[in-house]
């Protein structure tokens, strides 16, 4: 069954401080929803949120996955249930080697994954390969030393391991310069139109990578609220006009 | 036939029986407190040589007049509660249905074979393993390699063994190198012949006649020169005593360009006070490894200490100690470089978690005269929780000026964000964690012997989840 993601008039805040006003959104496996905003208005903190980031307390409203609430539910549960999320700044995991990550994440999705360990390790070489990346930063530690761009593949590289039915991809885009970021937005193309289809919420400053990708719908957040929702088109108005009109308009 | 030699003939007679025997002989021998009709026991049902009766009393003696140690985690011992010698057939006894249920369950996780839980719980007191290692103990004998329990290597070889007891630590070192002197009760012995590289590892597990793995344990492996020993020590299963206080004494002594490697589990149960003497004596060329895994136990103090005698000698120390639940694990290093161009390397990493307290206690000393010496001390430290603690601290005595030394030292906690984004790949929080203590470990682990590596992975695991291990 495909999945759908449902947020609810949600709201949660950070020390106190509220940061998501009453986000209501549904992403349907298949479709393609990118978020835009500027810096501060709750995105990051939304796909957080939604992956269940235990530093923001919950204060309204609810999320849903196919109906059935998951607000209350924990990490790893939402990603057992098809959630994902690549995250803007990936944390480094200090010894914890890139490849033994990928298989401990990969063996609780497909737990009857036939492959030998030789074989998985081919298996990750070739899609590493279809990503242009080095395949020497799989026998390194989790993201160490690694360049903002090769965190980015690593993202993507477990995205097209673990096959999410939902994807939450937090500014892929930031930090990697032209050409970076078309081979970026190239691969990222590849993984969410491979069959069977994910849901994405891409969540970017810029309209940039959009072009790459051709979202279906194009969200609007500022202040915590999402204030405008409309086609491509809406992107190319934000890339011209910056984010100042809507804020009049509203 | 002498009197120890029918003692053990009474015992072998009676493999099924109740001990009736042996109690109704040594009746005292059971009871609690340590003095000097105790000691004179333990020598004689041992069979021992006078000098070494005299040498236990004299210990004793030490022992009495040596005040604890002052320094350190709170010991709060009290030496007549507790018993210095188990007769070997009244550990056989004991039956595995008798052990506690949380070292049963720990072993049925680990997966440890059901012939080794019996052997490791003492309801068994020997491995049945006579068959499997037959073939490697013929191998070792045709080229002079001695392998023993100390109490048969002291009847076997007596000279020798005199040569090298309590040498490199003198009986005086400490209160408790003397209470081992006075009740000391099995322990390997080892001799490895000039040029004689023994390539396989030397377990516990191989050495014949064993005798029940004491408390007080005397250790003594000697490398002649040019040749190499692995010597391997210990397990990670929990280790269920009968008494409360484990205090081994382990001398090596590392000749000309002998190599000698040394490592250590222990997951003593979590009432053990672990305190032991452990020391190398390495001559020119020779080098020293210590690696020790230190997981169980209610408080352990234990620094290994090498004494680079020779030029050129080198030592390697690497310690992962593991407290949880309220433990104190108090593990260090000392390294004292009396020859010029020694070197040396010390990495401890520690992990507390669920209120346990790590320290890690480091010595190096360069005197003068020892000139171009080397030396590395790095000791990393992780902090599970708000409740659990770390304290480090480094001692470098250096009075030569052409020595380098380098020291390094960190304390991390685990992340939240690390957490976060290992859970959103679908793992769980203990899977996180374990993740966490594993990459951690990464380094040193590529430096224990591939089977105990193995199961250290597995028993960190079990303790960082809430049902884990009983250490």
């Amino acid at each position: 069954m495909a999945l759908t993601l449902e947020l609810r008039d949600l709201h949660a805040e950070i020390e106190g401080k509220e940061i998501l006003k009453g986000i209501t959104l549904r992403i349907e496996q298949g479709q393609f929803h990118a978020l835009m905003g500027p810096n501060g208005s709750g995105k990051t903190t939304l796909s957080r949120v939604i992956m269940g980031d235990r530093r923001y307390k919950i204060t309204g409203g609810g999320i849903f996955l196919n109906g059935e609430e998951i607000t209350n539910l924990p990490t790893y549960e939402r990603a057992r249930r098809g959630l994902f999320l690549t995250f803007q700044n990936p944390v480094e995991l200090q010894g914890v080697k890139l490849f033994t990550f990928l298989r401990s994440s990969y063996l609780v999705h497909y737990p009857n994954d036939g492959r030998s360990f030789q074989e998985f390790i081919t298996y990750v070489q070739s899609k590493a390969r279809l990503l242009n990346m080095d395949t020497t930063l799989l026998s390194r530690g989790v993201n160490e030393g690694f360049s903002g761009g090769e965190r980015k593949k690593a993202e993507i590289l477990q995205m097209s391991l673990i096959k999410p039915r939902i994807a939450i991809v937090d500014e892929i885009d930031s930090g990697l310069d032209v050409d970076a970021l078309e081979a970026v937005a190239k691969s990222l193309k590849d993984t969410i139109y491979s069959e069977p289809r994910m849901g994405v919420l891409l969540i970017t400053h810029y309209q940039r990578i959009l072009k790459y990708l051709s979202p279906d719908i194009v969200h609007v957040m500022i202040d915590g609220k999402i204030i405008m929702s409309g086609d491509y088109s809406l992107a190319l108005k934000i890339e011209e006009k910056g984010y100042e009109w809507i804020r009049e308009i509203k | 036939m002498d009197k120890g030699d029918k003692i053990k003939g009474l015992i072998a007679e009676n493999v099924n029986g109740d001990n009736i025997i042996t109690r109704a002989r040594y009746p005292h021998i059971f009871e609690e407190g340590l003095n000097k009709s105790v000691v004179e026991e333990i020598s004689e049902i041992k069979g021992e040589p006078e000098w070494m009766r005299r040498f236990r009393l004299r210990a004793l003696e030490i022992f009495n007049s040596k005040p604890m140690p002052n320094w350190g985690p709170p010991l709060d011992i009290d030496f007549n509660k507790i018993r210095y010698y188990i007769l070997p057939d009244e550990v056989k006894a004991r039956k595995w249905e008798d052990l506690p249920e949380e070292i049963r369950e720990t072993y049925e996780k680990l997966g440890v074979p059901e012939m080794e839980r019996k052997y490791l719980s003492g309801s068994v007191a020997q491995l049945d393993s006579e068959g499997v290692y037959a073939n490697i103990k013929k191998k070792f004998e045709e080229k002079g390699v001695i392998f023993l329990d100390s109490d048969s290597a002291l009847k076997r070889y007596p000279d020798l063994f005199k040569e090298y007891f309590f040498k490199i630590v003198p009986v005086m070192d400490s209160k408790f190198s003397a209470l081992n002197g006075a009740v000391w009760s099995g322990g390997s012995f080892i001799y490895v012949p000039e040029n004689v590289q023994i390539d396989l590892p030397l377990m516990t597990y191989f050495r014949m006649n064993m005798q029940q793995e004491g408390q007080f344990e005397h250790t003594i492996i000697i490398a002649e020169k040019g040749s190499y020993v692995s010597y391997i020590e210990g397990c990670t299963a929990p280790i269920y005593n009968v008494t409360s206080l484990h205090s081994a004494v382990v001398e090596v002594y590392v000749k000309e360009n002998a190599h000698v490697k040394f490592t250590t589990v222990q997951n003593w149960s979590r009432d053990i006070l672990n305190l032991s003497t452990e020391r190398a004596r390495v001559e020119r060329g020779g080098r020293m490894e210590w690696v020790s895994g230190s997981l169980g136990s209610k408080i352990t103090m234990l620094y290994p200490s090498s004494y680079l005698v020779g030029e050129g000698a080198s030592a390697s120390h690497l310690s992962i100690s593991l407290a949880s639940d309220f433990t104190w694990k108090d593990n260090g290093s000392k390294v004292i470089h009396f020859a010029p161009r020694t070197s040396s390397k010390i990495i401890s990493k520690s992990i507390s978690l669920r209120g346990g307290t790590t320290v890690f206690r480091g010595l190096v000393r360069i005197p003068k005269g020892s000139v171009d010496c080397v030396s590395h001390v790095q000791c990393d430290a992780l902090i599970l929780d708000e409740n659990s603690r770390n304290f480090t601290f480094p001692h470098n005595e250096v009075y030569e000026e052409t020595a380098t030394v380098t020291h390094e030292a960190t304390a991390g906690k685990i992340g939240d964000e690390q957490l976060f984004y290992i859970m959103s790949r679908g793992l769980t929080e203990d899977d996180a964690r374990s993740m966490i203590v594993l990459g951690f470990l990464d380094d040193v682990m590529k430096e224990i012997p591939l089977e105990f590596s193995i199961e250290l992975n597995r028993l960190i695991k079990l303790k960082i989840a809430e049902m884990g291990g009983t250490g």
